[in-house]
């Protein structure tokens, strides 16, 4: 339906910085995710584009038409905020009807009707609009929440931490449902989240955030596979990245607090001194395995176990399929998959 | 359990914890017995009573007599509207400016804070002192009252508290702008209670500022404001203290109050105690209904 451009936006509160020259568009109909820390300047980027803050420089761009000086009503966005925003006097019906009601949209009643119960129908809600909204569990008020934001086709679908303030299994059937109403409905979202998984598991594309600087944006193969600097490395992933710092020496990579030597293929553009990224995924178990360490401790997930493994200094975290029964101290041997190895330089950033 | 024994002994030289809470609770529980409760129910016993402080017998009982007296008068009744029309002027006047004034103070501005404390002065003063000083203020010989309205136009330049009509508007004047503070302080409280994403999500959903108000800020203050309203009917409906101050229930009785007919039946003339005493149980038994239907009113403003 439409497509939104931030252009170089700036946004100062007193001496801090929350947004430098964050640039990026979200496409039609496309779900676009930021990430990033709490304080990384998410929620502001949204109040930006909905008009609640204006930049001290910079443009929003709705449909290639600047709109800075629009009004939160008159940019025809929808919000749904991390708190429940729904008017406690009204029922969950009225609530969603709200917008619709509004002056200079005002649709017929029986146009409401249908919308909001086409709406309720999706969100599994119906059984609610007749409820006052004070009677609604957490879960039942954020549906209503994004009801009322879905009901009048808003230009600009923002979403702020929309399920964070929900318990884990609610917030993980509501991510799948959120994708699939985004997919069949069509609204360009912008969605903003401190949960990588969620921005893994919904975006079509991530910019990732980071004390007011947008860092990296790409699709979420991207961000995993080619993370742009260590910060995205290690913010992105569960179990964490490992991190390992590196020295080329005499045609082979040595990890140094490991003592780990990795024979080297056309390192020519590596410095000698760098940090290697190992996903815990490319550290393999195997008893033939090249390297040798100790079991740390284990945790199973259930579908996979996390494993830590010491070697000499250092500890390197191994990702392996299943529930293994593993004890700590035991001797054990592991590889590490090459094809996906990460160099960073001392600044940080992908080699 | 060791512990517990050998605590116990040292309980023995010191205080025991039972001791202790003795220590705090008597003392203050006398006091309410001697100042609260024993009168209280001196005061129902003598309304069934002929009995006069000064009179130097002892109380006959004369059953619903005094009642049966008071209610059949006229000027009783009389007293009464008075009060009621007191109440309702105030209270109303109070609540409508106190509302407004904290929609003003909400914003925070340069000495909002300066601001918020000198209003809240008013309400920190004695009543009596209000009563006189106010009543120098309303003198029309030298008063600074009648001076402030006749440069701003208004031509009321007479002696407020000798006209009949208009020494309860000078009553309830006075009383508005000592406890308007009072309301404003529990409205603002309110306010500041209510999340600003609310008004955010309106702003999105074009909501005008009447909506805004209507089913944002109206509903979430609500009980506030009916606490500050049951506070201020039961003080407006035995208040004595700044009417006496100020016109001492004249001229004639137009600001003859409730509390004020009960002082002057106990304490000047006949010293009819027992009717007095009659006429305060009926005053009581008023409040406490006024109060049960605020209560009932309050309690479904929170449960909506």
């Amino acid at each position: 339906m439409s497509e939104l451009t931030l252009q170089n936006i700036t946004k100062k509160f007193g001496a801090i910085t929350a947004l430098d020259d964050v640039s990026f568009t979200v496409k039609d109909n496309e779900f676009f995710v930021l990430l990033g820390p709490t304080g990384a300047g998410k929620s502001t980027t949204l109040r930006v584009v909905c008009g609640l803050e204006k930049p001290d420089s910079g443009h929003v761009l709705l449909d290639g038409v600047i709109c800075d000086d629009s009004t939160p009503a008159d940019r025809d966005v929808a919000i749904v905020f991390q708190q429940y925003s729904l008017y406690p006097t009204m029922t969950v019906y009225d609530n969603m009807a709200f917008p619709l009601r509004a002056p200079g949209r005002r649709l017929p009643e029986a146009e409401i009707r249908q919308k909001i119960e086409a709406a309720a129908e999706k969100l599994r809600i119906t059984h609610l609009l007749k409820r006052k909204t004070v009677q609604l569990s957490g879960g039942e008020m954020q549906r209503v929440s994004i009801g009322r934001a879905i009901v009048r086709r808003p230009r600009v679908f923002l979403m702020d931490e929309p399920l964070s303030n929900l318990d884990a299994k609610l917030r993980e059937a509501l991510r799948a449902e959120l994708k699939h109403l985004q997919k069949v409905e069509g609204v360009t979202t912008l969605f903003v989240t401190h949960d990588q998984i969620e921005a893994l598991t919904m975006a079509d594309r991530i910019g990732v955030l980071n004390r007011g600087r947008l860092i990296q944006v790409g699709t979420p193969e991207d961000i995993y596979d080619r993370p742009a600097n260590m910060y995205v490395a290690k913010l992105v992933g569960s179990p964490r990245i490992n991190l390992v710092s590196a020295e080329r020496v005499d045609g082979v990579f040595r990890l140094t607090e490991m003592g780990i030597e990795l024979p080297l293929e056309d390192s020519d553009h590596l410095p000698d001194h760098f940090t290697l990224g190992i996903r815990p995924e490319d550290v393999h178990l195997n008893p033939e395995g090249k390297f040798s360490g100790e079991i740390g401790i284990t945790e199973p997930l259930g579908v996979e176990t996390v494993v830590h493994i010491h070697s000499q200094e250092g500890e390197i975290v191994s990702l392996a399929s299943g529930l293994i029964q593993l004890n700590f101290g035991e001797p054990v041997r592991f590889d590490i998959n090459r094809d996906h190895l990460h160099f960073f330089n001392s600044q940080g950033d992908r080699i | 359990m060791a512990n517990i024994l050998s605590s116990g002994k040292i309980g023995k030289k010191h205080l025991s914890e039972r001791g202790l809470v003795n220590l705090f609770i008597w003392p203050t529980l006398i006091l309410l017995i001697l100042v609260n409760i024993f009168p209280l129910f001196y005061s129902i016993f003598l309304s069934f009573n002929n009995y006069s402080v000064i009179g130097n017998k002892l109380p006959i009982w004369v059953g619903f007599q005094n009642f049966k007296d008071l209610l059949t008068n006229e000027q009783v009744w009389n007293y009464f509207a008075i009060t009621g029309r007191y109440a309702l002027l105030s209270v109303v006047l109070q609540t409508v400016l106190g509302f407004g004034l904290a929609m003003l103070i909400r914003e925070k501005f340069k000495g909002s804070g300066i601001i918020t404390t000198l209003i809240l002065i008013p309400m920190m003063l004695s009543p009596v002192v209000v009563g006189l000083f106010w009543k120098l203020m309303f003198n029309p010989g030298y008063g600074i009252f009648n001076y402030l309205i006749s440069w701003l136009g208004i031509p009321l330049t007479t002696d407020w508290l000798a006209k009949g009509d208009l020494a309860l508007w000078a009553i309830v004047l006075v009383d508005v702008w000592m406890w308007t503070p009072f309301v404003m302080l529990l409205v603002l409280s309110g306010l500041s209670a209510i999340p600003e994403y609310l008004y955010e999500a309106a702003a999105i959903d074009r909501a005008s500022s009447w909506f805004q108000f209507w089913h944002i800020t109206l509903p979430q203050v609500a009980p506030l404001v009916l606490i500050a309203v049951l506070f201020r009917s039961i003080e407006a409906f035995k208040s004595f203290d700044l009417a006496m101050g100020l016109t001492g229930g004249g001229p004639g009785a137009a600001t003859r109050l409730i509390s004020i007919d009960i002082y002057t039946r106990a304490f000047l003339g006949q010293f009819k105690t027992g009717q007095a005493s009659a006429l305060a149980v009926i005053v009581l038994v008023v409040i406490i209904a006024i109060s049960n239907l605020y209560i009932t009113a309050l309690n479904k403003a929170k449960e909506s």
